[in-house]
């Protein structure tokens, strides 16, 4: 497998980044690479977040490409807003689209 | 400065998305006031089941109201404008939507998060605080916990548990607060 570079950022703020690394980790391992090698970065001041593009938390990226990009949502440290594909309102994203990220990140490593 | 559980609950006067002034307590035999926000998505996903509350509890007496204390020129999402707008585009919410500009109230209260679920009796004795119910993600959840806290309060029993963990954003206090 090539590598990919997995990053999820986080702001304390939000307590969300817990449960989104975990499910991040599950989907990482379930498509043969290293959970450990996600790397988890805190964003802890506006002037980070605007250094970072960072628009909330938690944001996970695939080879620096967003799972959901956030099109022109301003940055700051804030709680990002998911929609799981049931159209439900939720702090972390679908695991089904982080799946689909890193998905297709290997497909474009391969390619 | 926070409210325990069994002592009285400060009032306040703050104003509604039409401007208009509101008391917080007026007597009602149970009086749910949350703390909540636009722009967080635990309040976001804890929204509907809180109207709804406010909805199913009004025949029989009960005060819901939804206060937002953020700083609004850090996050305009929170501002007054902005929380207006939203109760306009949904055509009204069954319960008023005030701003706590001073953000004196959630201080006075010790509110930490958006939600942040506050129950008082009729005497204005805080009776419960803490999360809606068991899960942000499982609207069959249909805020249980709050629910069993008014039910309890208008029984004249004090709810079990009286506290649970609120779970949300933090409230986004001003710079200078």
């Amino acid at each position: 497998m090539p590598p990919l570079a997995i990053e999820l950022l986080w702001w304390e703020g939000c307590p969300s980044h817990p449960r989104a690394l975990a499910e991040l980790r599950e989907v990482v391992e379930e498509l043969g690479l290293d959970p450990d090698a996600v790397e988890v970065r805190e964003v802890a001041t506006d002037a980070d977040a605007g250094n970072e593009a960072f628009v909330g938390s938690p944001t996970i990226r695939v080879n620096g490409r967003d799972i959901r990009p956030p099109g022109d949502e301003p940055t700051g440290l804030t709680c990002r807003v998911y929609r799981r594909r049931d159209g439900r309102i939720s702090p972390t994203p679908d695991p089904a689209d982080v799946r689909d990220a890193v998905r297709a990140a290997l497909h474009r490593e391969a390619a | 400065m926070s409210v325990g559980i069994g002592e009285a609950a400060p009032d306040f006067v703050l104003a509604d998305t039409d401007g208009d002034e509101q008391q917080l307590l007026v007597g009602a035999p149970a009086t749910a006031i949350v703390f909540t926000c636009n722009h967080c998505p635990y309040a976001l996903a804890w929204h509907d089941r809180l109207l709804d509350v406010a909805r199913d509890y009004a025949p029989r007496g009960v005060r819901v109201v939804l206060v937002n204390p953020n700083d609004g020129e850090r996050y305009p999402r929170d501002s007054p404008e902005a929380s207006r707008e939203r109760v306009r585009e949904d055509g009204g919410w069954p319960a008023p939507y005030l701003r706590d500009e001073t953000q004196e109230a959630a201080r006075a209260y010790g509110a930490r998060t958006t939600p942040d679920v506050f129950v008082l009796d009729s005497a204005g004795i805080l009776r419960y605080r803490g999360a809606p119910d068991a899960d942000h993600d499982e609207p069959a959840e249909n805020a249980a916990w709050l629910r069993d806290a008014l039910d309890a309060v208008l029984a004249g029993d004090q709810p079990l548990p009286a506290e649970t963990d609120p779970v949300g954003c933090s409230i986004k206090w001003k710079p200078d607060g």
